[in-house]
């Protein structure tokens, strides 16, 4: 097995050929040492021909050299450490600890890229989880075991909103739930970012409860590509055999589509979208796919995605695809960011498809999927009075659409803005939510049943 | 049939691996890769090497080891079990694997299609004597409560029935004719047929489409109808509710049989299909809707080379169930998924990409998959169809994008969804002015015949309502509606009663969900009722604002909700309640 090969036969950015090798396996994990000995590295085999093996490094070829080179295939793909001692440490994007704790002893070690989860045995997600904030609460849902990202730009408070829907989740109505734990992955993200995040969950008092693999913008760009499935393995193991409830925030979804174009490319691959490669929807789709319920186990994986849209444009491929996979989106919106809105979600665009059926009577309340219809309905009609407005000025407006400015601007203020620590139940947010269509004419509320008008429009002292 | 061809790998590149030199492997054929036997497709020969697309992760794959051929095409077991049931893009039962590999999907796991060991009671309808061709119904089997399996010859096979075997319980492997060919030999019948999955299952004529697809979907039923045998495209940006538009279809359609197939779509939306559809009863039949529905899952996590084949999968599926004469629809969601499928094998076969990536025959490719529907006489003199409702998922939302126009030059049935009708949540989210039906003229005549005589001229003058607010609106939008004269403002408020009361629809209401064609008509004539009679008034001085007034408008507008299906009676005293309002608004303004 531990046959070592000296020398290369190529060296191509991240990628090195070696030839006459023997057995060599599509996907196998191989030990680079350089230097006698001085520098060790790891790499994947992402092409093999015969006795030729394409070798993509981790940690980057330089100090490589076609000759001073040892070689060693390991046998196995990529393979992570499981322990539920993972919690409360801090790894490198490979997974090597980087906080001087020492390695982990490993219950078990497992590949990191998974199998696809049998559709039969998933469990359809229902459980509601409270973030607090009423905007996400209130219109998009979270559910447990849901994959929802952030879509987000350069310059808004994406990281401010994943930490509080962390530290908020995390208390709430789950509060005491000692089975509740975060797996945080960076992705070639700013140091200070991972800082940010480190602080807030030590703030919050949850940092024993979480795992944070780090790759910074630094850092290797090839170890990106196995930075999230790490992630995710570990997160599937403490839900799926921990029985634990498992918060996963992979942040950012765009560097790692990056690195795999900047990989695809130096493999002289055809480009498809952008220059992506043509598997990038497949690519993701491995990872946001992780997120769920396993029929019979009590733990679930849910996915907060990070990704910061490349000049705001949703219809970029990375958000695109991602949209496509994952069950709903956040967007931010950098104009209510500009009217000091916090969180300035932009509410029309975004979307929780699993809402429908963790909300309503014996989950939130019986009113809950209309007051929700009616605030984006309504909301849909503030854009058009605008747009209106500013070409014959407000004063020429019909009384109707008056009301829809004045409706527009409390709802951007009081129901969408909140405070960075305010926590919000979800009857507040109702409550908040009637007041505001309490401000439209009762005839314009037409996605709303009469049946509950009755109670709670012209009722405004009830709160249930 | 002993001198099967191997061959050695020579390299892997993700799901493609080659074989060097010439091979005696055959085009199209499904070969065994690997120790763990995974299954492949030979995708291309030549005689430096042979390329085979393998539909499963190809991770620890070695060269060297050893490639085997299976000497058939990559096919389907046709046989009872198909419904109610949920397949991989390979027609594995993916509830089999999950017994075997538990809730993960493991490589080369081998297991049968279908059901061998399970006994179905058969009942035998040909006679020893007998001479039976491609087609011909030998036996009925009850495969579920709401359908009758019938047992076919396989096409192409023709002779005399030597023996029979008794009416019982047999398995799917079991012989129950013994047939002489023309040529003299002697062949077993069971109830199994295998069938290439990329080949079309013969028909004798195809009929121009007649009758519509009732899915009880307003806007679909009567302002965008799909004929039985027919094509329907839903392209749609993600969130615009291209997924529930197939599930309310699925549902509610009148097709006999639903094929559905998840090609590279998530997860848990396959999860649902299975959970709602074990719980909900079928209108027709009040049995669940499994028992008449086939589900494919290839979730996008899935090996890609499955997902390109999953599409092929589920049209012969569907094509069996037609040759026995039944209506069946399929739902594909997304085949957009599968063009990238294809996009990304021909990137790894290293073909000369055309637009946007993807190959040069993505149109021939499309257009042979939806040309496989339509309405026919089978081999055996029965009626059966075949209708695809593809759901489209362009990059961006953006329509121009090739997958949706090379769909478009090969459907006849376009139901564009709009970002901006399901951000105001505006559901079923389809675009009334850019969506259109080819087939409406041909279905002009069955709507008369059983809906109404009015039904088509109802519905162009909705058609033409809509239109006139959509340019009514670009007015608006620059000076406001206040200035507008009262018979446009009428025209305004009555698009608006369309669109909320009409067009809008609440899948999760009980009533609203499905409506029958018969309450359509009703809804449309008390529209158009209201409109005439309020145009009167305009027309005779009385303004707008006098009119609003009155609460009708939002009355007719809940009419969905305040008329249950099952009491059409109703729809009198809301004749009465605008007449009443005529005369009121009358008498008090006069």
């Amino acid at each position: 097995m531990a046959i070592e090969y000296l020398g290369l036969s190529q060296i191509n950015g991240s990628l090195i050929a070696l030839e006459g090798v023997q057995d060599a396996a599509y996907d196998e994990i191989v030990e680079i040492t350089a230097d006698n000995g001085k520098e060790k590295k790891l790499g994947r085999i992402v092409e093999c021909y015969a006795d030729k093996a394409v070798i993509q490094v981790f940690e980057g070829s330089e100090n490589l050299s076609l000759t001073n080179t040892h070689t060693k295939l390991t046998g196995h793909p990529m393979e992570v450490a499981l322990s539920p001692d993972v919690l409360g440490r801090t790894f490198n994007g490979i997974g090597e600890p980087t906080d001087g704790l020492g390695p982990i002893k490993a219950e078990l070690k497992r590949d990191v890229n998974g199998q696809p989860l049998n559709p039969v045995s998933r469990e359809y997600p229902r459980d509601y989880i409270r973030t607090g904030i009423s905007a996400i609460d209130g219109l998009t849902t979270l559910i447990r075991g849901q994959k929802l990202p952030i879509f987000s730009g350069n310059g808004l408070p994406h990281d401010q909103l994943a930490a509080q829907i962390v530290k908020q989740a995390s208390l709430g109505d789950n509060a005491g739930d000692e089975k509740f734990a975060i797996v945080f992955a960076a992705m070639g993200v700013k140091y200070d970012v991972a800082e940010f995040f480190r602080r807030t969950f030590e703030e919050s008092g949850v940092s024993d409860h979480v795992a944070m693999y780090l790759n910074l913008a630094n850092d290797p760009v090839v170890e990106r590509l196995i930075t999230p499935k790490l992630a995710l393995t570990v997160a599937e193991y403490l839900a799926f055999e921990k029985g634990m409830h498992i918060l996963v925030i992979l942040t950012d979804m765009t560097s790692f589509a990056e690195a795999m174009r900047e990989v695809s490319s130096s493999k002289g691959e055809i480009p498809s979208r952008k220059g992506y490669p043509g598997y990038l929807y497949s690519e993701l789709a491995t990872i946001y796919e992780r997120a769920g319920i396993v029929k019979g186990r009590s733990g679930s994986v849910t996915q907060i995605p990070i990704l910061t849209m490349p000049n705001d444009d949703i219809t970029h491929p990375i958000p695109d695809l991602t949209g496509y996979i994952t069950e709903g989106q956040i967007v931010l919106d950098r104009q209510l960011h500009g009217q000091n809105i916090y969180p300035p979600i932009s509410v029309l665009p975004s979307l929780s498809r699993l809402m429908k059926d963790g909300i309503g009577e014996g989950f939130t309340r019986a009113d809950h999927q209309a007051v929700a219809n009616q605030l984006f309905s309504a909301y849909a009609k503030v854009g058009d009075a605008r747009n209106l407005a500013s070409v014959i000025g407000e004063d020429e407006l019909s009384s109707t659409d008056k009301k829809y400015l004045e409706f527009g601007k409390a709802f951007e203020s009081r129901f969408v803005g909140q405070g960075e620590n305010e926590n919000r139940t979800i009857i507040d947010t109702l409550t908040i939510g009637w007041e505001l269509l309490r401000m439209l004419p009762r005839e314009e509320l037409d996605r709303i049943d009469t049946k509950i008008l009755d109670q709670y429009y012209d009722a405004p002292s009830s709160k249930n | 049939m002993n001198n099967e061809t191997t061959g050695i790998i020579y390299g892997i590149n993700g799901p493609v691996i080659y074989i060097k030199g010439k091979t005696g492997f055959r085009m199209g054929e499904m070969v065994y890769v690997g120790k763990e036997k995974l299954v492949g497709e030979v995708i291309r020969l030549d005689e430096k090497k042979t390329t085979i697309q393998v539909y499963e992760e190809t991770s620890g794959l070695k060269p060297g080891e050893e490639v085997i051929s299976t000497g058939a095409a990559i096919s389907v077991t046709l046989a009872p079990g198909i419904l109610d049931n949920i397949f991989d893009g390979i027609e594995r039962p993916l509830g089999e694997i999950a017994n075997i590999s538990g809730a993960y999907i493991n490589r080369g796991v081998s297991v049968d299609s279908l059901d061998g060991q399970k006994k179905w009671s058969t009942h035998i309808t040909v006679e020893e004597g007998q001479h039976i061709y491609g087609g011909t119904i030998i036996a009925e089997v009850p495969e579920t409560p709401s359908i009758v399996h019938k047992v076919m010859v396989p096409p192409n096979t023709e002779g005399y029935v030597l023996k029979v075997v008794p009416d019982g319980e047999y398995t799917i492997h079991d012989p129950l004719i013994k047939l002489q060919l023309e040529n003299g030999d002697e062949i077993d019948l069971t109830m199994v047929q295998k069938w290439p999955i990329r080949v079309p299952r013969p028909y004798s004529k195809r009929y121009p489409a007649s009758m519509p697809l009732i899915t009880g979907q307003r806007i679909l039923d009567t302002l965008f109808p799909i004929a039985k045998g027919g094509t329907a495209a839903i392209p749609g940006g993600f969130g615009t509710g291209k997924t529930m538009n197939q599930h309310q279809i699925a549902k509610w359609s009148d097709a006999d049989i639903i094929v559905y197939i998840g090609c590279g779509e998530r997860g848990n939306e396959m999860t649902q299909v299975l959970e709602d559809f074990s719980k909900l009863a079928d209108p027709k039949t009040g049995n669940h809707l499994m028992a008449r529905t086939s589900l494919i899952a290839n979730t996008s996590n899935m090996p890609v080379a499955a997902r390109e084949a999953s599409i092929y999968t589920g049209i012969t599926l569907a094509e069996y169930y037609r040759d026995m004469g039944y209506h069946v629809a399929i739902m594909a969601d997304s085949t957009s998924r599968w063009a990238e499928a294809l996009r990304e094998l021909s990137g790894r076969l290293e073909e000369m990409p055309a637009e946007e990536g993807f190959p040069a025959y993505l149109a021939s490719k499309l257009s042979a998959f939806y040309e496989r529907s339509g309405m026919v006489q089978n081999l055996n003199g029965t009626e059966g169809s075949v209708s695809i409702i593809g759901a489209v998922s362009p990059q961006g939302g953006d329509f121009s994008e090739p997958v949706t126009q090379n769909t478009k030059r090969f459907v006849r049935c376009f139901w564009g969804l709009d970002k901006s009708l399901a951000y105001a949540r505006h559901f079923p989210a389809i675009n009334w002015l850019t969506s259109y039906s080819e087939y409406m003229s041909d279905l002009a005549p069955w709507y008369s015949e059983h809906v109404g005589k009015n039904f088509v001229d109802y519905r162009n003058q909705l058609i033409s309502l809509l239109n006139q607010e959509s340019s009514l609106m670009e007015i608006v939008k620059l000076i406001g509606s206040d200035v507008l004269p009262d018979d446009q403002k009428l025209i305004l408020e009555i698009a608006r009663v369309i669109r909320l009361g009409f067009l809008q629809q609440n899948a999760f209401h009980k009533d609203d969900t499905c409506v029958s064609m018969d309450k359509q008509l009703k809804m449309m004539e008390t529209i158009l009722y209201l409109y005439d009679k309020s145009k009167a008034l305009v027309t005779m001085g009385m303004p707008m604002s006098v009119l609003r007034k009155s609460d009708i408008f939002e009355r007719v507008i809940n009419i969905k909700y305040d008329v249950p299906n099952d009491h059409p009676e109703l729809f009198d005293e809301y004749h009465n309640a605008i007449d009443a309002f005529y005369q009121n608004v009358i008498d008090t303004n006069a």
